[in-house]
């Protein structure tokens, strides 16, 4: 393992896989959700056989074309960057963490690239039902591919399902179900899809309020709005529900980030949940280099964080100071402290395993493979814990506090508003008067820039708040790194960057002028 | 029971297979190269860029399925080349990217850049996507200068981070032999699925010049390869410099020799039937023909005891299939996902044959499609 990395080659390493990442998610859950809008507009279309069903739905596709592209540029670069950025981290890992990959590929791009050409193309060479099939076998495969993708993120943040290979140096995949039906894998996967189906709704609710207000394209937008304010109501109720399983999930597997996500420091029973706060500088510290985080003000429900973890208001939640010093004995977490020597213990087995090898002492090496890489208990209870080996600190398995709290709280408020939304949206549809209320329509066009916002603000939580760790408690990301120069990562991260704004701004610009251009008569 | 180094064998085939559908399908950047001489008018480029258009996304998902597919069966290669050739990886992504958007944002209304910058995109792809890809996998001959530490993470020993493959005549000559063969088939494909006399007198004339060029450039890899000396595994593991060893490949392997034969002849047979005998439908026997060539080759890179990633600069570090691949557990859960293939191959020639049932006029760039 390289021991002595330069921390600028892990922090460009970072901006750059962070950058593509970023910009990655700008486009892809609209892909996700509004392949399905697209889909049920057209299903109506073939159902109805009415014109104007059809002109909406090939309204909506332009917009999805659009967007598809860029979504399919920025992707190939975060699947590589695995291999050019993170080179460590893909032979330590890479048999559990390409299976998934290759997979999305196999199943899910092929049947999506297939069939968007048929979906774009087909309108005048295949039957009606083939194309309408086509167009559902997109969105299916879209969101297939975000199934793949997902599960292999969620290993990084609960991995499972695979055991340690001295020889080799790297984890094995010992059981495919756990990797796939992983707890945070499962919870990802329908959090990430509603939340794109959500954003998908909230565009088309906005496309459209604009039009209202432009007083044009009245049939068809009213009708946009109603299938997005449904689609969207559902999927806002739905990534609420598994917003709350993955907390749940998250303080077990991930106490640290659930504790930094609450700005939590010291734990309690009858813990209460800040619904809104403002953090300040403080003089404490968590031990001796990170600075706690004090509250300016808040609002705090009483008790809500005892009773969501762990079912009622007696369950203890440990704040960042408990899980260095003492882990949490209800949920089995042991203490930071512990995990770095027990990370410690097992660094120093493979090394003394790695050394006999080395010195061609089969005797040794096959004593310490048999009473160590064969047991179980070392496994599960060391080996475990090997990445804690390479913390100098136990506070270096904090992750940056303000940007968990800030972004998780951003998100989970943006998420309510827009079920408000939804609602408030199909009422005035209801009550005929949608078109009447132009403050609503403005809010529901200056939503476009706000869903956009509190998805890109999950992510940041997501990966942020794992931080040290590319996979949690096996290995931080300094490890991970592959040894190039940092001038050449900042130099690709410049390339990357003008490379996306430019191609971002031409997106948008074509996107704008489509929708003010209007659906083709 | 399925024995590891069946899998590992297998996997390697799959890998080759997906390298080999790649290189065929490297004929949209083939055609891309050209969008810009080839055509007599405007409209004539429209329908080239149009042709081409509609098959992007293969191109561009096979090479994602097949970093996939590496990354899932060898991840040792994906590590080590990809961390180490990093400027060779890079400039092929950065090609790669340009692509994806230039089709769909080329010839749409406020597009910020200017159709032709978005043209000057499908251009840059068409040159350097399939020249940098053969220069790329030509190293898995002629090697390439890196070690691994005893936690096999690679330590790549120049500073140059694979441009240092440009040196090497050999990987040069595969590289040009890879960007004239996808010309090649771009040319052919435009043959076949346009309708323009005028094109396609043109298309057949810049034919004969990208083909002799192919064949020129592939004879001078090939036979460099053949007569030099190769990376083998010997008995106690150790990787050795043997000499002729990819000649001994292909002649101690006569079913991969048979294939390699056939698919130099197919590709022949094309190039020969469309410049001599006018077909139309020639791209299917070069296409077949490269698909057998490519995939032969890598075969001759991998099995029967070869190192397919060596190390100039540390032979033992170099890579073989068996100690670059996953474990028999990873190798066996996807073995059962590749079942999914035939069915994958299936569809794809469905939706196909549904889109092309018509060769692309000029009539239909004035339809209400969507057109790039």
């Amino acid at each position: 393992m390289i021991e002595n990395v330069d921390l600028s080659l892990v922090d460009w390493s970072r901006a750059q896989f962070a950058l593509t990442a970023i910009y990655h998610w700008l486009f892809v859950p609209l892909t996700l959700g509004l392949s399905f809008i697209v889909a049920m507009m057209e299903t109506i279309y073939v159902k109805t056989g009415k014109e104007e069903w059809k002109r909406m739905t090939r309204f909506w596709m332009t917009l999805f074309g659009i967007n598809f592209a860029i979504g399919v540029a920025t992707g190939i670069i975060l699947e590589f960057e695995f291999g050019t950025n993170w080179s460590n981290y893909s032979w330590f890992v890479g048999d559990i963490f390409g299976a998934p990959l290759a997979i999305e590929g196999i199943l899910a791009f092929f049947l999506e690239s297939t069939f968007v050409a048929v979906m774009f193309f087909g309108w005048n060479k295949v039957s009606k039902k083939f194309h309408l099939a086509s167009t559902w076998l997109v969105a299916i495969g879209a969101n297939l591919s975000a199934l793949w993708i997902l599960v292999a993120n969620a290993w990084m943040q609960n991995p499972v399902g695979m055991t340690f290979n001295p020889d080799t140096a790297r984890n094995e995949m010992v059981n495919f179900w756990a990797v796939l039906f992983n707890p945070v894998a499962v919870d990802k996967f329908l959090h990430t899809i509603f939340s794109g189906f959500l954003l998908a709704s909230v565009f088309v609710m906005g496309i459209s309020a604009w039009f209202m207000l432009k007083k044009r394209e009245e049939w068809l937008t009213k009708r946009s709005i109603l299938i997005a304010a449904v689609f969207g109501l559902l999927s806002s109720l739905m990534v609420a529900f598994t917003g709350d399983m993955s907390a749940k999930t998250l303080a077990k597997v991930q106490p640290v980030k659930f504790a930094a996500m609450e700005a939590l420091y010291d734990g309690s029973k009858d813990a209460g949940l800040v619904a809104f706060g403002v953090l300040k500088k403080s003089d404490e510290k968590i031990l001796e280099k990170k600075e706690v985080k004090d509250f300016a003000m808040k609002i705090r429900i009483p008790g809500l964080l005892s009773i969501m973890t762990g079912g009622s208001r007696d369950v203890f939640v440990p704040g960042i100071r408990d899980l260095i010093s003492y882990g949490d004995s209800v949920r089995n977490i042991l203490s930071i402290s512990e995990m770095m020597q027990r990370g410690l213990y097992a660094k120093e087995v493979l090394n003394d395993y790695k050394r006999a090898k080395m010195l061609n002492d089969k005797e040794q090496a096959e004593i310490i493979k048999n009473e160590y890489f064969g047991s179980r208990t070392f496994l599960e209870e060391n080996f475990r814990y090997f990445g804690y080996a390479f913390l100098n600190s136990p506070e270096d398995a904090v992750p940056n506090v303000p940007v968990a709290f800030y972004t998780f709280h951003l998100m989970v408020m943006l998420g309510f508003f827009f079920i408000l939304v939804c609602m408030i949206a199909l009422f005035l549809l209801y009550r005929g008067s949608l078109q009447k209320n132009k403050w609503f329509l403005w809010v529901a066009l200056l939503s476009i820039p706000l869903v956009y916002i509190c998805s890109e603000a999950g992510w940041v939580t997501a990966e942020m708040g794992r931080q040290p760790w590319i996979i949690q408690d096996l290995m931080p990301v300094s490890v991970a790194v592959s040894q190039i120069s940092p001038g050449a990562v900042m130099t690709t991260f410049i390339l990357f960057a003008v490379l996306f704004t430019a191609l971002l701004a031409a997106e948008v610009s074509i996107m704008v002028k489509q929708i003010k251009t209007g659906p083709k008569h | 029971m399925i024995s590891y180094i069946f899998l590992q064998h297998y996997w390697w085939m799959i890998v080759s297979l997906l390298a080999s559908l790649l290189v065929f399908l490297l004929f949209v950047q083939g055609g891309q190269t050209m969008i810009f001489r080839l055509p007599g008018n405007e409209s004539q480029k429209t329908m080239i860029i149009n042709t081409l258009g509609r098959k992007w996304e293969f191109t561009f998902t096979t090479l994602v399925t097949f970093g996939g597919a590496f990354f899932a069966s060898f991840p040792l290669f994906y590590a080590t080349s990809f961390g180490g050739a990093y400027w060779v990886w890079i400039a092929i992504l950065f090609s790669f990217i340009i692509q994806a958007v230039a089709y769909e944002y080329r010839s749409k209304p406020a597009n910020v850049l200017g159709k032709k910058t978005f043209d000057i995109f499908l251009y840059l792809n068409g040159a350097l996507g399939p020249f940098l890809l053969g220069t790329a996998v030509a190293t898995f001959f002629t090697g390439s200068y890196f070690s691994l530490n005893y936690m096999n993470n690679v330590l790549w020993a120049t500073p140059f981070h694979g441009l240092e493959a440009l040196l090497d005549g050999r990987n040069i000559a595969l590289g040009l032999a890879v960007l004239f063969l996808a010309k090649t088939n771009g040319l052919l494909y435009i043959i076949n699925s346009i309708e323009d006399e005028d094109l396609l007198i043109r298309a057949r004339n810049k034919l004969i010049f990208n083909s002799i060029a192919f064949l020129a450039f592939f004879l001078i890899f090939l036979v460099s390869i053949l007569l030099s000396k190769g990376f083998a595994v010997s008995g106690n593991g150790s990787i050795v410099m043997e000499n002729f060893k990819y000649l001994h490949n292909l002649l101690q392997m006569p079913v991969v020799l048979v294939f390699f034969l056939a698919g130099v002849g197919s590709v022949l047979w094309g190039i020969g039937t469309s410049v001599f005998k006018g077909r139309r439908d020639s791209i299917w026997y070069t296409g077949a023909g490269t698909i057998a060539v490519v995939f032969s080759l890598f075969l001759i890179a991998g099995f029967n005891n070869t190192a397919f990633y060596p190390s100039i600069y540390d032979l033992n570090s170099s890579l073989t299939i068996s100690k670059a691949a996953s474990s028999k557990f990873t190798l066996t859960t996807m073995f059962y996902v590749s079942f999914i293939i035939p069915f994958v191959v299936a569809y794809i020639w469905y939706a196909w044959k549904s889109i092309n049932n018509r060769k692309i006029t000029e009539e239909e760039m004035k339809e209400d499609v969507h057109v790039y």
